[in-house]
């Protein structure tokens, strides 16, 4: 395989898919950071002070927070059940978990407004009692539950799938307890994978924009998100505030996907 | 991003668990799903038969439905085409050649899913916009890219890029050596070897990625709408008209469409799943990686 062209044919190859990803992907993000800063990084903090700037980013790390404990407690209980015990309709589960990833995020916003819109089935009735669920922040958590729902069982079963339920059964053997085993034996061998599915969850759960847009109701200060306030601000053509807005969520981003690289890089070693 | 596939799940039946706590985790696993998934769709399911089949058949009477669905359903297929090439390229790239750098650029893959879609949506209305950096001298050629179809397919090709590559890069990782070189000592040339051995292995997951990628963008929102123009009959995808609809309050008309555009969804990737197994070659287990 010496030939003249099988040593041209990796370079120019190497260079359109460098070229592709510059003008594709890197472009973009050069551009978000580009204008977040074109009156200087003093400015761009300062629109991060503003009120509602900052109640958006109160907002969004406390509903990602919320998510990211749920979603991971039942992603842990999901992958558990499903790798770890032999049951009926187990294949009918899986495909129940992976399914809001084909679901479209405005649907993700829109089923729980048919169940707590005010034309909803049980909207007025909760209302009634002082329960506001849509256009208030419950919804919010809602509707990114639901969108970032099966990354960590995803992420997890595969690896659980991989483990086998021997040191389970031995743990058992020698008297462990249901949680001594979980907590003890199967979570720590799946750290990496586990880590790796809570980061994921953590940054689409933060980045939510279509589903809690149908569903926040959009009041500035008190139900908008970041994704969201960045929406308002860039259609108010403050465009300095809403890209160093987007600029800290591209951090966030950039910073998970590093970190869950170098997990799973690490892992690889490991076990090659 | 590749579909999971578990493969140690079989009936057994009546067979007693081996470890303890099977129905405080299933129990655990039942209310989570059930309450955060089935409960949600079913209401999707049933909403729009509440009140009679009429609003249901209204929707299908909507000629701005079926043109968002056109825009949708074109763009997505034509983001899916542009990325499947693109795709194929940087996984070969980056499993075959390791050029310098290359994990940098595998980091970079990952970002056009970790970004917010908004923030996408915003990044790229301002780059191929008018005054922006491609927009700009795009706008001499008389190209015009944002706020046109155009757009739509720049943004779904950008969302779309990741799951053809990550689909494609553990099959090739793992392709056996030996096929490509017993090709080679026979005579086969690059092309060939290329052609009649590793494509026919890579079909399989190039085409569940590409399922993926398109179910994903007939679903797209956040990233398309600040480029679309969304212009009705020309530039309005579906999810946006969905938003439309509720912001009139038409809860019906907004449920018929989200169901549509949920089972046409649904349907694609089950085809690509059924296309997928009749064109798998048997030469490599795409669960293996």
């Amino acid at each position: 395989m010496t030939s003249q062209s099988s040593r041209i044919i990796p370079i120019v190859l190497t260079l359109l898919s460098y070229t592709i990803i510059g003008l594709l992907i890197v472009l973009p993000v050069a551009l978000i950071l580009h204008e977040a800063l074109r009156q200087g990084l003093h400015t761009a903090f300062e629109t991060l002070k503003d009120p509602e700037a900052r109640s958006a980013i109160r907002l969004t790390a406390c509903v990602t927070a919320i998510v990211t404990v749920i979603n991971t407690a039942g992603g842990i209980a999901a992958a558990w059940t499903l790798t770890k015990y032999d049951f009926r309709g187990a294949r009918l589960l899986v495909s129940l978990i992976e399914l809001p990833i084909s679901v479209s995020p405005v649907i993700a916003g829109l089923v729980w407004l048919l169940l707590f819109g005010r034309q909803g089935w049980w909207g007025n009735w909760l209302g009634h009692h002082g329960l506001h669920i849509a256009f208030a922040v419950p919804g919010i958590v809602l509707a990114t539950l639901f969108v970032t729902f099966p990354y960590v069982a995803r992420t997890l079963m595969p690896y659980m799938e991989q483990q086998g339920r021997a040191a389970e059964e031995a743990a058992f053997l020698f008297g462990a307890g249901f949680w001594k085993t979980l907590i003890h034996v199967t979570l720590p061998d799946a750290g990496w994978a586990l880590l790796s599915g809570v980061l994921l969850t953590t940054a689409r759960a933060m980045g939510e924009f279509g589903a809690v847009a149908v569903i926040s109701g959009h009041i500035p200060g008190v139900t908008e998100t970041m994704p969201l306030h960045i929406e308002t601000l860039y259609n108010g053509y403050q465009s300095v505030a809403a890209f160093a807005m987007a600029a800290l969520l591209v951090l966030v981003a950039m910073t998970t996907v590093l970190i869950r690289m170098f997990l799973e890089r690490s892992f690889r070693k490991q076990h090659p | 991003m590749k579909p999971l596939t578990v493969t140690g799940l079989r009936y057994f039946p009546r067979r007693r668990q081996t470890l303890p706590g099977f129905s405080l985790s299933l129990g655990l696993t039942l209310l989570w799903t059930g309450l955060l998934v089935v409960l949600p769709l079913t209401a999707l399911l049933l909403r729009p038969w509440q009140h009679g089949i009429g609003p249901m058949l209204h929707a299908l009477h909507d000629a701005r439905m079926y043109a968002a669905l056109r825009v949708s359903f074109i763009c997505a297929f034509l983001a899916v085409l542009i990325d499947l090439p693109i795709g194929l390229l940087l996984a070969w790239t980056l499993v075959r050649y390791r050029p310098p750098g290359h994990r940098a650029v595998d980091a970079l893959i990952d970002l056009p899913f970790a970004i917010p879609t908004a923030v996408t949506g915003i990044a790229l209305a301002t780059l191929y916009g008018p005054g922006g950096w491609i927009g700009a001298p795009a706008g001499k050629l008389g190209l015009k890219l944002a706020f046109s179809p155009a757009g739509i397919v720049i943004a779904l090709t950008f969302i779309g890029l990741p799951f053809i590559v990550r689909s494609v890069e553990p099959v090739l990782r793992s392709f056996p050596k030996d096929v490509e070189e017993a090709a080679f000592l026979l005579g086969a040339s690059g092309w060939q070897r290329f052609c009649r051995i590793l494509l026919p292995a890579l079909a399989p997951p190039l085409l569940s990625g590409a399922g993926l990628a398109f179910a994903r963008g007939i679903g797209e929102y956040g990233s398309v709408i600040f480029i679309a123009g969304n212009q009705p009959f020309h530039s309005e995808v579906t999810p946006l008209l969905i938003v439309m609809r509720l912001q009139e309050f038409n809860y019906d008309g907004a449920t018929s469409i989200a169901l549509i555009l949920l089972v046409t969804a649904l349907l694609c990737l089950v085809a690509v799943s059924h296309l997928r197994r009749s064109v798998s070659s048997g030469l490599v287990r795409e669960d293996s990686a």
